[in-house]
């Protein structure tokens, strides 16, 4: 069973002295007067305890520079660090670097295209070297390198000429101005050249079974198919780790995942893995605190712009009048999540408030279509030159709150004279070419557009994205505006963070008017963790539950 | 007997052959690919999953890819799981204990209690334990395993709390009395359907033999109908067993899929499922080898067990 030690009596002086400060002097003579004991609020001064975190999918690659998937990301957050990191609020500070490169400070140049970080001289490796600036280069080669199998290589392809200027300097310049670059280094794990640079091939090196890192914990064991253990990391050069064992467990189906959360074999669960439909009743339980929290994913029907139908923005406009959001929400949704206007996170400094709030209007939907011309056939199906207002659209199979979501709208979406018909595919069918290649009508999707929290979507929304139309990106529903991507040129260069954020309200403004998708809500996750373990902050700017593991322990 | 392994020898590699590119075209022709989980990155554009796919060899054509998997089967090597890596042989032997651990003792449960099941069964046919029985067994039959996992689950560990709800152990205790603990559950859960085969096809055994004229013959002689059943009509009924076995220990060891996967079990069944999902190509391939492989052996010892037992079945 999961050990639940509290940290005792031996405190050190300054943890008195911390703990009078927080609670009181009260707390020292009747602490159980506040509720709990004062010092259950202070993390240990030795690492106590283990915390099981529970997964539904399983962490298998531990080299984070290679291909991976957000379950992977927590174990990676844990083992390694960064140059920088990203609060809860979106603020980026640092991790491995010494301050965040700015204008003011000189660690940016004036055109935001050189570079110079400053990083911290008493950080070792979990074998005991130390980490440089050379580790630092290494990484950043190695991501471009062409026989290196990397993930994702964006901004990374714009830097040139690193140069090592000191053991705690480095230096790059960059092909172009690219600011979003700094937030995607929050995510770029730096890894040991002296052991990854001798490998023969780093595809293959045995570091990508037992990786070496700077983080707050070390790899410890890994038994295929059910767990993975990382240990405290005694020399850490941060805060924490104030826990011994940090515990991935993988439990792939749902049902079961929150079965042992309520059995208590496991202490946490994360991102989507208590289910709206559990909501209810794990709130209830025992010993547990459920909590619901905003992510950065939007689920939307996402309309393919190529298709002629969704080339009239009064198709979009009457069909996102047809929706009748806040019932799928309360209804099939178990009012869980929220409903929203915008692809930019709420929990965003970028985000636009003042967009048009979506109605629920089945006669202003069909006096939309009148007036342009959509004419109602014989079976009720409205035409318009030779053109059926008919589309069909898909999701995952399997996936029963988004079918039954489907078939909710198909009702509405006919009675104002729109049909649309239900083709779902598996998982591995539609997200291959179907979806990277537009060969949808209109999907019904979850989709998170940024990367950490900066707000740049040229990815997602730049003509230029087009991968149907041989572009560079994953702008999937072939969106097209001239204004916006201009707007997204001017942010991407753009390092004044005023400027960004009149830039990328006013693309919301646009998107939120052209409707390329119709949004219906932002993801809420319910979190479930057993009383007790405090340190817990849910980061929507990461994509792990786990970003922080070595501020978590038992009070 | 040399011709028959011969003969046996040459036509199980022609089987494994088909089984192979069967396997290898049906899995790769699947649209997606195990590039897809990636598809939904924000930051992931389609450059980065080309190269990522002529990295991985991905983007040539199929019978390229099946000769240059084929050749490196033929020389031992197995090729690495696209998931994290490491060589399919040592993916696929890490998950075999679990699984040999939850088979054997569902296979000692299900063989113990269903032959003894099936035997009662047929000498006191048209009894109450005989109908008791075979509605038992129906039932064990046409229910699906994972509802009895769930039911089990329920009942026992969040009801009872007399046994864990799922996992191969307590995560910080390794104990042999913990594993045991843990085993209790879905080994009898997968024993269940076992059981249920096993009691029918010895029931009709052991019917069989009862109706053998040297079984009256023994009778006629006064021999204790105890000592009838267990020395000739037990012996000549376990002979069909043998047959059954061989083809029911491969399929226990990939068959225990739905269990694994309702109790979280590390095994090869939930490995495959997990590698299907992920369209982990050559792990796929090598589960699907390794359990052709098996069948084609086990069937095989099956038949080569039952000639050495009855002296009348002669291979040729």
């Amino acid at each position: 069973m999961t050990s639940t030690k509290k940290t005792g009596s031996g405190l050190t002086r300054r943890q008195t002295l911390r703990m009078m400060a927080a609670g009181g002097a009260i707390g020292m003579v009747a602490p159980n007067l506040l509720g709990k004991p004062a010092f259950a609020q202070t993390p240990p001064s030795e690492p106590t305890g283990r915390i099981v975190v529970g997964l539904s999918q399983e962490p298998t690659v531990f080299n984070p520079l290679m291909p991976h998937i957000e379950t992977d990301d927590g174990v990676a957050f844990s083992l390694f660090d960064a140059l920088f990191r990203i609060t809860p609020d979106g603020e980026i500070v640092p991790n491995l670097a010494t301050e965040v490169p700015t204008i003011d400070n000189g660690g940016l140049s004036e055109d935001g295209l050189e570079w110079r970080i400053k990083l911290r001289d008493d950080v070792k490796w979990h074998d005991g070297e130390p980490f440089t600036a050379e580790d630092v280069k290494f990484t950043l080669e190695l991501i471009v390198d062409p026989d290196f199998r990397a993930w994702r290589t964006t901004g990374h392809d714009l830097v040139r000429d690193i140069e090592v200027v000191s053991p705690t300097e480095i230096k790059w310049r960059m092909e172009e101005p690219f600011a979003p670059y700094l937030s995607f280094l929050t995510e770029t794990f730096i890894l040991p050249e002296h052991i990854l640079g001798q490998a023969e091939d780093p595809n293959e090196a045995p570091f990508n079974q037992a990786p070496v890192g700077t983080g707050a914990f070390k790899w410890d064991s890994r038994q295929p198919g059910d767990n993975l253990s990382l240990v405290a990391n005694p020399d850490y050069h941060g805060d924490g780790p104030y826990i011994e064992q940090l515990v991935f467990k993988y439990i792939p189906d749902m049902t079961v995942l929150y079965t042992q959360f309520r059995s208590g074999e496991i202490d946490l669960v994360g991102q989507a893995y208590i289910t709206p439909d559990n909501y209810e009743e794990a709130k209830g339980l025992d010993g547990r605190v459920v909590t619901l929290v905003p992510r950065g994913t939007l689920e939307s029907i996402y309309l393919n712009q190529a298709l002629p139908v969704f080339q009239d923005k009064a198709v979009r406009e009457a069909l996102y009048y047809a929706i009748d959001r806040q019932s799928i929400i309360d209804i099939l949704y178990f009012g869980v999540p929220k409903p929203a206007e915008t692809f930019m996170p709420e929990t965003s400094a970028y985000y636009n408030p003042d967009l048009p709030e979506q109605e629920f209007d089945l006669d202003k939907a069909r006096s939309i279509l009148d007036e342009a011309g959509w004419v109602p056939g014989s079976d009720g199906i409205r035409e318009k030159d030779g053109m059926r207002l008919t589309f069909s659209n898909s999701t995952t199979t399997g996936a029963h709150l988004r079918e039954q979501t489907q078939q909710f709208l198909q009702q509405t979406f006919a009675e104002i004279g729109a049909e649309m018909t239900i083709e779902n595919l598996p998982p591995a069918v539609m997200w291959g070419d179907f979806w990277g290649q537009s060969q949808f009508e209109s999907t019904m999707v979850g989709i998170t557009y940024l990367i950490g929290s900066d707000p740049d979507v040229t990815n997602r929304f730049h003509s230029k994205a087009i991968a149907a139309k041989n572009g560079s990106g994953s702008n999937n529903a072939q969106y097209s505006n001239p204004k916006v991507d201009e707007l997204l040129e001017e942010g991407a260069q753009t390092f004044d963070v005023e400027r960004r954020k009149e830039i990328y309200k006013e693309v919301q403004a646009i998107i939120r008017d052209d409707l390329p998708f119709l949004p219906l809500f932002r993801y809420t996750n319910v979190y479930g963790r057993k009383e007790g373990l405090e340190g817990f902050e849910p980061n929507p700017n990461t994509r792990t539950e786990s970003s922080h593991a070595a501020l978590w322990y038992w009070g | 007997m040399a011709a028959f392994l011969l003969s046996r020898f040459l036509q199980s590699a022609i089987l494994l052959v088909i089984v192979s590119i069967i396997g290898f075209t049906v899995l790769n022709l699947m649209p997606g690919g195990p590039l897809s989980q990636y598809a939904l990155d924000p930051g992931m554009t389609q450059e980065d999953m080309a190269r990522i796919t002529e990295q991985l060899g991905l983007n040539r054509p199929l019978y390229v890819q099946y000769f240059d998997w084929a050749w490196g089967l033929l020389q031992g090597d197995w090729g690495n799981s696209f998931r994290d890596g490491r060589p399919v042989t040592a993916v696929i032997a890490r998950h075999v204990p679990a699984t040999l651990l939850l088979m054997g003792s569902s296979s000692v449960i299900a063989v113990a209690l269903g032959t003894w099941i099936g035997i009662r069964g047929a000498t006191h046919r048209y009894s109450g334990f005989d109908y008791m029985a075979t509605v038992g067994a129906m039932i064990a039959l046409s229910i699906p395993t994972f509802w009895f996992g769930l039911i089990g689950i329920y009942v026992f560990a969040l009801r009872l709390d007399w046994l864990p709800a799922g996992n191969m152990y307590t995560i910080g205790d390794g104990s042999v009395l913990n594993y045991l603990h843990h085993l209790i559950l879905p080994s009898v859960v997968l024993a269940l359907v076992h059981i249920a085969i096993w009691s029918r096809f010895m029931r009709g055994a052991t019917l069989d033999a009862i109706s053998q004229e040297f079984v009256k013959t023994a009778r006629a002689k006064g021999v204790s109908e105890r000592r009838v059943v267990m020395k000739h009509v037990v012996g000549n009924a376990l002979l069909p067993m043998i047959t059954l076995a061989g083809v029911q220990i491969p399929s226990l060891l990939t068959g225990a899929l739905v269990t694994e996967t309702v109790f979280t079990w590390p095994g090869m069944g939930r490995l495959f499922l997990d590698s299907l999902g992920y369209s982990d190509y050559p792990v796929v391939m090598g589960l699907l080898m390794f359990s052709a492989m098996l069948t084609i052996v086990a069937n095989l010892v099956a038949d080569i067990t039952v000639a050495l037992v009855d002296p009348r079945i002669r291979l040729a």
